[in-house]
Formats: C-alpha cells, sequence, structure tokens
C-alpha cells in the first residue's frame, strides 16, 4: 500500500517536472523551430513544424558577422566574470570568517543595489562613458559588468564559504599552516565547487545581459546580444532571422549549460540541500 | 617540555567579559581538566592558550617563553576539536601528514610517522580513505593521529568525546588516558562532563562564569571543594545541599550530604523520609526519599537494597563526611 502510493506520487512529480520544464523551454524550442521556417511560415502563424530551411541562418551570417560579436561576448563575459571573481573572493572570506556587527548590512545593501531598475541610472552611466571615451569599448563594459554582477558574486561565495566550517581552517592553523598554505591546501580545495558554480553562472548572466550591453555599445564592442537586435529593425520584423540570430547568440551558452549542469544545479541549490 | 603558566588573562567579546582575570600554573606532563557548565568559558580559555582567540589583556607563557602575541603555529601546540575538524577533501594519511608537511618534513620521514601514528591508532586500513567514509571514532582517531605526529609541547582537547555514543565514549576515554601514559605530554582536556574530568585528570579546574572556583586534584576536590559550586558540580550523584536548622545544627549556613555517605535504613536512623523513586541497578541502589527536615535527599547504597516506592525509611549522614559551608558559600 505505503510502496503504491510511493510510486503514484513519483509518477505524479516527474509529469509535473516536465510539464513545467517544457513550459519554461518552450521560448528557446519555438525560437529554433521559427528559425528553421521561411519568413512567410513565420509570419503565418503558430506551427511547430518547419520547413528545416537554412536560409535565414544564411541570411544572418552574409548580412552581418557573427564572428566579431561572439569574440566580443566571450571577453566581457569571461573577463567580466573573472574580475568579478578577483575582488569578490577576498569581500567574501572576509565576510564569511571575520564577520562584523555590519556584515549582514553590507550584504544587503550590496543586494539592494540590484532591486532598483538598470534604467534608472542609464543617464549618469551613458554619460560617464561619453566623457571618460569608454562608449563602444570592450573595457568599459567589462568593468561595468563586472559592477553589476558583482553583488550576486559576492553573495554566491558568501553563502559557499559560510558552509565550510571555520574549526577547519583554525586546526590548519594550529598544523602550522600560514595564511597562505591555509588558504592554497584547506580553503581552496574545499570552495572549488562553489566559486566554479559560481564562475559558470556569472557567465551566463554576463553572456545575455542585454540592456547595457545594446545601449552602450555600436560596432564594436557589441556582443551577441546586440547582434540579435540588429535583427528587429525599424523596416519590418524579420521573425525567421531573428530567430536564427537568436539562435546562434544562446547556442554557445547553451552547449556550456548543457555540459557543465551538475555543476550548476549543485551550484543553485547549495545551501538548501547541502 | 610543556609547562604552560596563565598570568591575569583578562578575555571580553566587545562589551561582554567572558574571562574576567584568570592565573593559572599548568605543568610539564600533566593532564589538565576544565570543567565547568556550558557556557562558562573553558573553549575560551582553551583557545586563548592555542592562540585561536587574542587576550584582551595578560600573558601567557609556554616554557617561559611569553606567547601572548605569537600566532598558533608558532606556539607547538596540537588541538583536537569537538566537530573534529578533519579536513575532508584528504584521505586519512593526508590528515595525519598535514602538520608535517606544513613543517617542511621530507617525504620519507612523514611516510614513516603516519604509519607509525596509524599503528598506534590503529588506522592502517584506513589510510587510503576519506574523513567521510569513517565512523565517529575512527574520526576521533585521525583528529587524534593528526596532533600526535607532530610532537607537539601540549595537546588541546576540547570536548573530544561529546559527539560519541556512551559506549564508544567509555573506550576513547580509555585511551585517551593510554595515550597520556605513553607521550608523557601536558594534555588540557576541556569537558561539561564530571565524570571525565574524575577520571582522567592529575589536576581539575573547575570553571564558573570564567572564574576559577578551585583547581586540585580529583580527589581533592571530591573531600573538600573549597565552597558550594564545586561541591555541587563534583560528584555523581550530586551532592545534597541543605539549608535551615539542619545546617545550623552544623553550625552552617549549608550543610552537603554525599549521596554515598548517607546510611539508609529500614528500622531507625537520624531522619524520617519516604521513598520516591528506587533505581535498582544491581551493582548501586540509587534512592530518591522525601524527608520532611532536609527536603528530597539522593542516596546511593552499595549493591542491592530492599527498598522500593512508599517505603518508610531513615537516613543517616555519616558524620565525618559532612561538608559545611558559611554564608559566602565557601567551606568552613
Ligand atoms: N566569538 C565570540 N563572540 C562573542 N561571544 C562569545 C564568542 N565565543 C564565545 N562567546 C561567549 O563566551 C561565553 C563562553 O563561551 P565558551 O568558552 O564557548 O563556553 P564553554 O566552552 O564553556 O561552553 C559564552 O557565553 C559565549 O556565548
Ligand atoms: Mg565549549
Amino acid at each position: 500500500m505505503a510502496r503504491a502510493v510511493t510510486t503514484q506520487t513519483k509518477v505524479g512529480n516527474t509529469v509535473v517536472a516536465w510539464i513545467i520544464a517544457l513550459l519554461i523551454f518552450f521560448p528557446i524550442l519555438y525560437t529554433i523551430i521559427t528559425s528553421l521556417k521561411t519568413e512567410q511560415e513565420a509570419i503565418a502563424g503558430f506551427s511547430l513544424i518547419p520547413s528545416f530551411t537554412f536560409e535565414s541562418y544564411q541570411a544572418v551570417q552574409s548580412q552581418n558577422d557573427y564572428f566579431k560579436p561572439f569574440m566580443n561576448s566571450v571577453i566581457l563575459a569571461v573577463g567580466s566574470t573573472i574580475l568579478a571573481l578577483i575582488v569578490a573572493i577576498p569581500a567574501a572570506w572576509a565576510m564569511a570568517f571575520n564577520p562584523t556587527k555590519r556584515t549582514k548590512d553590507i550584504l544587503m545593501w550590496m543586494l539592494s543595489t540590484k532591486m532598483m531598475p538598470a534604467v534608472a541610472v542609464l543617464v549618469p552611466i551613458y554619460l560617464i562613458f561619453l566623457n571618460t571615451g569608454l562608449m563602444d569599448t570592450r573595457f568599459g563594459l567589462t568593468i561595468l559588468l563586472m559592477l553589476i554582477n558583482l553583488p550576486i558574486v559576492v553573495w554566491m561565495l558568501y553563502t559557499y564559504f559560510r558552509e565550510i566550517p571555520g574549526e577547519i581552517l583554525e586546526a590548519a592553523r594550529m598544523d602550522g599552516a600560514t595564511l597562505w598554505g591555509e588558504i592554497w591546501y584547506v580553503l581552496t580545495p574545499m570552495a572549488v565547487p562553489g566559486i566554479a558554480s559560481t564562475l559558470l553562472l556569472n557567465i551566463i548572466l554576463a553572456w545575455n545581459e542585454s540592456f547595457w550591453t545594446i545601449q552602450l555599445t555600436t560596432t564594436n564592442a557589441a556582443p551577441l546580444t546586440a547582434f540579435i537586435a540588429s535583427f528587429s529593425s525599424p523596416q519590418g520584423l524579420f521573425w525567421a532571422k531573428l530567430s536564427a540570430a537568436s539562435t546562434l547568440a544562446i547556442a554557445p551558452i547553451l552547449i556550456m549549460g548543457w555540459f557543465s549542469q551538475k555543476q550548476l544545479v549543485r551550484g543553485l541549490t547549495f545551501g538548501a540541500v547541502k | 617540555m610543556g609547562k604552560i603558566q596563565l598570568r591575569d588573562v583578562n578575555k571580553s567579546f566587545g562589551a561582554t567579559n567572558v574571562i574576567p582575570k584568570v592565573n593559572l600554573d599548568i605543568e610539564n606532563g600533566e593532564f589538565v581538566v576544565f570543567v565547568g557548565p556550558s557556557g562558562c568559558g573553558k573553549s575560551t580559555l582553551l583557545r586563548l592558550i592555542a592562540g585561536l582567540e587574542d587576550t584582551t589583556s595578560g600573558t601567557i607563557s609556554i616554557d617561559g617563553r611569553d606567547v601572548t602575541g605569537e600566532a598558533p603555529a608558532k606556539r607547538k601546540l596540537a588541538m583536537v576539536f569537538q566537530s573534529y575538524a578533519l579536513y575532508p577533501h584528504m584521505t586519512v594519511a593526508k590528515n595525519i601528514a598535514f602538520p608535517l608537511k606544513m613543517a617542511g618534513e621530507d617525504q620519507a620521514a612523514i611516510d614513516k610517522k603516519v604509519s607509525e601514528a596509524a599503528r598506534v591508532l590503529n588506522l592502517t586500513n584506513y589510510l587510503e580513505r576519506r574523513p567521510g567514509q569513517l565512523s565517529g571514532g575512527q574520526r576521533q582517531r585521525v583528529a587524534i593521529g593528526r596532533a600526535i605526529v607532530r610532537q607537539p609541547s601540549a595537546f588541546l582537547f576540547d570536548e573530544p568525546l561529546s559527539n560519541l555514543d556512551a559506549a564508544l565514549r567509555g573506550t576513547m576515554r580509555l585511551e585517551i588516558s593510554e595515550l597520556h601514559h605513553q607521550l608523557g605530554t601536558t594534555m588540557i582536556y576541556v569537558t561539561h562532563d564530571q565524570v571525565e574530568a574524575m577520571t582522567m585528570a592529575d589536576k581539575i579546574v573547575v570553571l564558573n562564569a570564567g572564574n576559577i572556583e578551585q583547581v586540585g586534584s580529583p580527589m581533592e576536590l571530591y573531600r573538600s571543594p573549597r565552597n558550594i559550586f564545586v561541591a555541587g558540580f563534583i560528584g555523581s550523584p550530586k551532592m545534597n545541599l541543605v539549608e535551615g536548622p539542619p545546617a545550623e545544627k552544623h553550625g552552617a549556613k549549608t550543610v552537603g550530604f554525599r549521596p554515598e555517605h548517607i546510611a539508609i535504613s529500614t528500622t531507625e536512623g537520624e531522619y524520617q523520609g519516604k521513598v520516591g523513586v528506587a533505581e535498582h541497578l544491581g551493582s548501586d541502589t540509587f534512592v530518591h526519599v522525601h524527608t520532611d527536615a532536609l527536603g528530597t535527599m539522593n542516596v546511593r547504597a552499595d549493591g542491592e537494597i530492599p527498598v522500593h516506592h512508599g517505603d518508610t525509611v531513615w537516613l543517616t549522614p555519616d558524620p565525618a563526611k559532612i561538608h559545611r559551608f558559611g554564608k559566602d558559600g565557601l567551606a568552613l
């Protein structure tokens, strides 16, 4: 009896999980399907079966260079993430292992910057970029993306580091480890999974950031998000081409996500499941 | 060598003064137990000695050398933590080898010392496992192994047995005492369990709210507790403390009768009472007796005695073993 209930529950959970997963994935799936349609099919209405033509991909390729925005995306996403980690690791260590009365407030204050819509600071940042010559430069955008994601990176790392019992670090100290030895032999190996999933998640966030990358670039530093946007032109929407561009833009990150999904799941559920 | 001296050691966390002022001498080779109720500052005192906390004022010296400002690594002390604090990503062998590696010893010497420690601690077959694949008792032994390989001048233990079940605790208690006899190294052992303190210590330091209440050998503390706190804390079951007329009769504010120093009889005696609960263990019998004159008394009798709930009994404290305390709580 008990076993029957368990099996039923399991089947039910699986079905619900699949429905939710399909609902979430559907926009991406439909984008891919649409990218394989002709423009006429694309406007014609809802249909799940494309004619499997690659003409949109060819059109997109000939109309706009894919390689340059792709490289820009890689540089911005990876560069901003590594910079963020360099700043966030010491910050998170300090807050996790030597907290003060104000640590919680500082964390909350950091997070609060993410509660503000980006457009609220568009004008000041736009002006800063304009006046310092950072407009449409990879350097400026890398720094900006780093700053935007920094609160999340610090929060994630802080959560991981907090899970590492302080007594283990103290044991290393008692065992004669110097600060460097403590960090290299004990802290880092224990924190590697957390650092890795923070890195992966942040690359995804930076890759998909589209507000600032579109506002502050024209050609030189434009990443794939701007590449997509260039296909929604005022002359009329070309659904199939837009979808093909989107598919090309998300493909690299989708592939990376697929191969690192174990890390990501662990990263996103770390505090909750243990 | 491992002679440790604390002089006027004071520790505050912000505004809370956890250790008001402690003076203590620990001789080389001694097994010293810090005992006291939870939250009384035992761990803090141990961590001050270890160097994991900085003193607010006062000095700590090891073998005559002032180490007050020194980093833990420089003090040549080894510590065993309550949570074991093993390195989860290293094998047992690597865990035990870690202090040697940090000391820069060569691999051949490390291997030799690790296998020797593993042999002593019965860990030889587990050297390639990770801490997560060991039982609590085995993890405890790895933690001890990690402590002994470096031949420290003293060992610090912070409630090392409190995560183990009762049976294992008894065995590990013996193993640690045995280790102390073998190595002859100073050991400072923190516990809230007075049985551990009584059975293991050469010298017990009774702490209460950050103050040392008394320092002495287990039998000194048992026979002549300096005040009511020590009297109530040392000894199991606890000493019966009585105020009022029975105490005045002995010229004291409070008198204490140890459960094992009260004779119980079903026919005659000094104080009459009724049996509440009688716990028959075979080797001993613990009897809770409700008396009019003394209140509820715990009595321990040798072997099996025929008393049961509701029986009327008479209690007679051994007059030579009555503890008397004055108004200030100090022994008279
Ligand atoms: N890092 C700390 N910050 C503030 N208070 C602390 C800290 N560590 C210990 N305390 C306080 O000091 C007192 C003694 O703690 P502790 O030494 O751990 O007691 P014990 O080991 O005897 O149970 C407790 O009241 C505890 O709350
Ligand atoms: Mg403690």
